[in-house]
């Protein structure tokens, strides 16, 4: 045998990185795992939500009922069901772009602008309510790249909420700039100090934090009962705090009846914050470590119960500030039913966004829309708001059991993509 | 009488790799064959093959001499064939008896367990191939050793005539080995036929009747015991001349660099795992901890590299009192620690090597400045210790699990050899991997040395302790009994202080 020929030659070192975000996500990933999963998982979603807008329609099954007798029509029953919903649903959540753009016209040649507001209120609605899920589900992402299952997103959002609510009534003759700023970052700490209980928990004892988190959620719920029933209580029968003071309020981009605030960059902003902390920093290191593989953490040097129960911290403060910043932006009181759950989206909308912030973001924007479009097409269309439940509950099935998925549409399993990736490098 | 087994042009590829490429075997009745080949020779594609878990692209299988179509695991094991996988799979709250019926289980009437007949075929299996157990011990009571003999009559339980075995001593003890090594030759001679994939050299010029060696998805020869010596074998498997002794010149002891004085360490049950070990280690030499696996050793380490609390003594490195430093600390005072479990404490494998050559630097300059990381010198560091320590990877952004074990833990000596460092403390450095790789790591191990750094080399493997080390301290039951210097040490009298007996002289000094 030659030895000269048979020395296995050293493969050639990739010199040039994968560039853009995107080229990374989807090598960090592969193509099914990152982008193409969410995508199909939302797609099937509304195609089986279609099926059940078509059969939960008293018409539609009234007309399948006479199939032997008109078959035609029971298929074009369905498909009016379904499209007028969904058509509900799209100018729901975008506004009617026929309007949109008639009223555009009207306005730059006559400068009347109410009808014009009143055509984008829908787009904007849409985007008042992915703050808080973008928020949320940033804190719980975060909470996931340290493999910490943060299901105290929604109590988090209420301390917030409450924190933020009591500064913003009670503190007197400070300028906005000082004072809407204070209240966000009052509901920051408290919402931050709320999760470093289960937190610390967590790293000294061991306690697991679904288990605490949960409990603290109904801590939450109760005290804002109490607070709202009593000591923050505003004159009036009703359990509400007082208003907060306008130089409290977060501004709205346009004037009534558009009611998108500044907390939507805000939002954006922090998505870019919340980026740059996991993979440009020190910190954001260690995080992804101890969620890796806690034992490698220790070995490199990390504590990591203190990585825990600070990760854990910034987890609730962003939840915290999905609360305070929906409150300074829409509500401007706080109310007991403050929330419809945003909190327990968020955890959907982490899986769904993979933990990364620009997917959360994505996805938030994606449930923002879904949920401004259900209330036309209820309205409308006469389809019940709960189907925009349902379709959500749906995407996360798809994306919590992504096998489903990819036996649908044969897409290559990540399993499989690693053996053949491993085979790969380590026969070569 | 055509041959129990033969395979003709077997072929699979996957996606850019040609895994096996027209492999020709036959295996006789009564035969122990040993496929020999490094980690990626496509020795376990090949057997996965035949076990069903992998169809092929071409080829055929003939079993006595008809062939065959092995499509899963369920036709091989009726076809006789049965396998006994590296990493057993074995429930351990299960007894033996529940274990080896499992997926088989003999019934009475209303579908109740027939524990007994079960238990009666075990005892069978037992007496008739030499293979003690009791059938309704739990498995997790059971040792390493015994855990394989239960799988091997998991295999007989279904009758197979062939079996497969894949990697089966990386496990085991030297004895458990030997013990491991008798219920084959007994198998054999009870009419079994058994093929036994590794890559350790002596194993198979002491067991096998013939040799078959992979090498990059190919047969490269078959040869027998009689004919090879372990070089000709690593040469055949590597492609290329192996040194396959260590060379080094005489160790030139400096200051004391690591200081262990009276160390007291309890395991995760609390109990005493390391009780009163003093030693110390100079400036370039090679202190070599034998000892079988259990012994203490790995708490040992643990708290050396502060990974582990310990009751009572004293760590002294260069001076300086570590005794309760944080794993951090230590290694800022200039300690470097090769772990024993690659993967699941020196790699985050879903992290890609890049950030993986950084795991315990990375908040240092010129790697972060302050908060902010500084992705461009990760990147050009990790390209250079690559190229530097020849990790074989098509690019540095690719997650550390794509690699092989042998660049996993090249990977580790890349980070860890690369700083200037005082002290070594490597634990089972070359753990399975293939006979080129640890070749490279003994000589970069001994490079240090030689750069003056004092090293702890922990290994149960003593034909490693024995060429690397100058030293030899010899650990059983958490006590060093003796350290020896390697010119003085043999390897019958390690042996003996590994399991615990003491010449005379020693036992006065103990």
């Amino acid at each position: 045998m030659s030895k000269a020929s048979d020395k296995p030659s050293k493969p050639k070192i990739q010199e040039d990185r994968p560039r853009s975000f995107w080229q990374r996500l989807f090598v960090r990933k592969g193509v099914s795992g990152g982008i193409i999963l969410p995508i199909l998982a939302v797609f099937t979603a509304l195609v089986i939500g279609a099926f059940i807008i078509a059969f939960s329609n008293m018409d539609t099954l009234a007309a399948w009922g006479n199939f032997f007798h008109s078959p035609l029509v029971a298929f074009s029953t369905t498909w009016a069901t379904i499209r007028d919903a969904y058509s509900a649903m799209f100018i729901g959540a975008f506004g009617n772009p026929a309007e949109i753009n008639k009223q555009l016209g009207i306005w730059l040649k006559t400068g009347e602008n109410k009808a014009l507001l009143a055509a984008i209120r829908p787009f904007g609605e849409s985007l008042v309510l992915s703050v808080p899920y973008i928020l949320a589900g940033l804190g719980v992402a975060i909470g996931f790249q340290c493999n910490l299952f943060n299901i105290g997103a929604e109590g988090q959002l209420y301390i917030g909420g409450l924190a933020t609510a009591l500064i913003g009534y009670s503190v007197h003759g400070l300028p906005w700039y000082i004072h809407a700023p204070l209240a966000i970052l009052a509901g920051a700490i408290a919402a931050g100090i709320w999760g470093f209980i289960p937190g610390i928990l967590k790293a000294r004892f061991g306690a697991h934090e679904v288990i605490n988190t949960i409990m603290m959620n109904y801590i939450a719920f109760r005290l804002t009962d109490y607070l709202l029933s009593g000591p923050m209580k505003s004159k009036g029968g009703i359990p509400v705090t007082p208003d907060v003071l306008p130089t409290a309020y977060l501004a709205t981009l346009f004037p009534s009846p558009v009611r998108l605030h500044w907390g939507f960059f805000i939002a954006l902003g922090l998505a870019v914050v919340v980026y740059w902390l996991l993979y440009k920093t020190t910190f954001g290191m260690e995080i992804r470590m101890v969620g890796a593989n806690p034992k490698a953490a220790k070995y490199a040097g990390i504590s990591v119960s203190k990585t825990m129960a600070l990760t854990m911290a910034i987890s609730a403060s962003l939840c915290g500030l999905a609360g305070s910043i929906h409150l300074l932006g829409v509500d401007h009181r706080m109310v007991r039913a403050f929330s419809p759950g945003y909190g327990f989206d968020a955890i959907a909308l982490a899986l769904l966004g993979n933990s990364h912030p620009l997917g959360v973001v994505v996805a938030s924007l994606l449930f923002g829309f879904l949920r401004g479009g259900a209330a036309r097409m209820q309205s409308v269309a006469g389809t019940p708001v709960e189907i925009i439940r349902i379709i959500q509950g749906m995407v996360i099935v798809f994306i919590a059991a992504p096998e489903i998925i990819r036996g649908l549409y044969h897409l290559r399993s990540s399993r499989q993509q690693k053996k053949i990736a491993q085979t790969n490098i380590s026969e070569s | 009488m055509p041959p129990i087994l033969e395979l003709r042009g077997i072929t699979k590829t996957f996606p850019g790799v040609l895994a096996n490429d027209h492999i020709d075997l036959t295996l006789n009745e009564g035969e122990i064959l040993a496929i020999l080949g490094e980690n990626g020779a496509g020795k376990t594609t090949l057997m996965n093959i035949l076990y069903g878990l992998y169809s092929p692209d071409a080829g055929e299988i003939f079993i006595h001499g008809s062939k065959v179509n092995i499509h899963n695991p369920h036709d091989a094991i009726h076809l006789g064939i049965g396998m006994v996988h590296q990493h057993f799979m074995l429930i351990p709250v299960f007894t033996v008896a529940e274990n080896v019926m499992l997926g088989v289980e003999s019934t009475r009437a209303w579908g109740v367990l027939d524990r007994r007949t079960v238990s009666k075929r075990i005892g069978e299996i037992s007496a008739r191939f030499g293979l003690k157990v009791e059938p309704e011990v739990l498995v997790e009571d059971l040792s390493v050793g015994i855990q394989q003999r239960v799988e091997i009559i998991k295999v007989l339980y279904r009758e197979a005539d062939l079996l497969i075995f894949d990697e089966p001593t990386a496990v085991l003890t030297p004895q458990e080995a030997e013990e491991f090594f008798r219920v084959v030759h007994s198998l054999v001679e009870q009419g079994k036929s058994v093929i036994f994939i590794t890559h350790k050299l002596k194993e198979v010029l002491e067991i096998a009747d013939r040799i078959t060696v992979f090498r990059n998805g190919r047969v490269v020869g078959t040869t027998t015991p009689s004919e090879s010596t372990e070089a000709s074998l690593a040469n055949m498997m590597v492609g290329r001349e192996v040194i396959l002794t260590v060379e080094k010149k005489p160790a030139k002891p400096g200051e004391i660099v690591l200081d262990v004085a009276d160390l007291h360490v309890t395991d995760d049950r609390h109990l005493m795992a390391v009780s009163g070990v003093s030693f110390q280690v100079r400036a370039g030499e090679i202190l070599g901890v034998a000892g079988v696996q259990g012994n203490g050793q790995k708490e040992l380490v643990e708290a050396l590299t502060g990974l582990r609390s310990f009751s009572s003594g004293k760590v002294n490195l260069l001076g300086k009192d570590i005794s309760r430093a944080s794993p951090r600390t230590i290694r800022e005072a200039g300690s470097a620690h090769v772990p024993e479990d690659r993967q699941s404490d020196g790699l985050v494998l879903s992290f890609p090597i890049k950030d993986n050559l950084v795991l315990n630097t990375y908040y240092e300059v010129p790697f972060a400045h302050g908060l902010n990381l500084n992705g461009g010198e990760i990147e050009n560091a990790a390209k250079e210790r690559v190229n530097e320590f020849d990790i074989r990877t098509p690019s540095i952004f690719l997650p550390a699990s794509t690699l092989s074990g042998g660049n996993q833990q090249k990977v580790i000596v890349a980070r860890e050899f690369s700083r200037p460092i005082k002290l070594l403390i490597a634990a089972q450095p070359t753990r399975g991997l293939d006979v080129g790789s640890i070749e490279y790591i003994h000589n970069q191990i001994v490079k240090k040395r030689d750069d003056g750094c004092a090293v702890l080399l922990v290994s149960p493997e003593l034909d490693e302790i024995m060429s690397l080390s100058d030293r030899i301290a010899v650990m059983f039951t958490g006590k060093i009994l003796d350290i020896i210097p390697t010119e003085k040490a043999t390897k019958e009298g390690l042996g003996l202080l590994m399991a615990g007996v003491l010449s005379e002289s020693q036992a006065e000094a103990a």
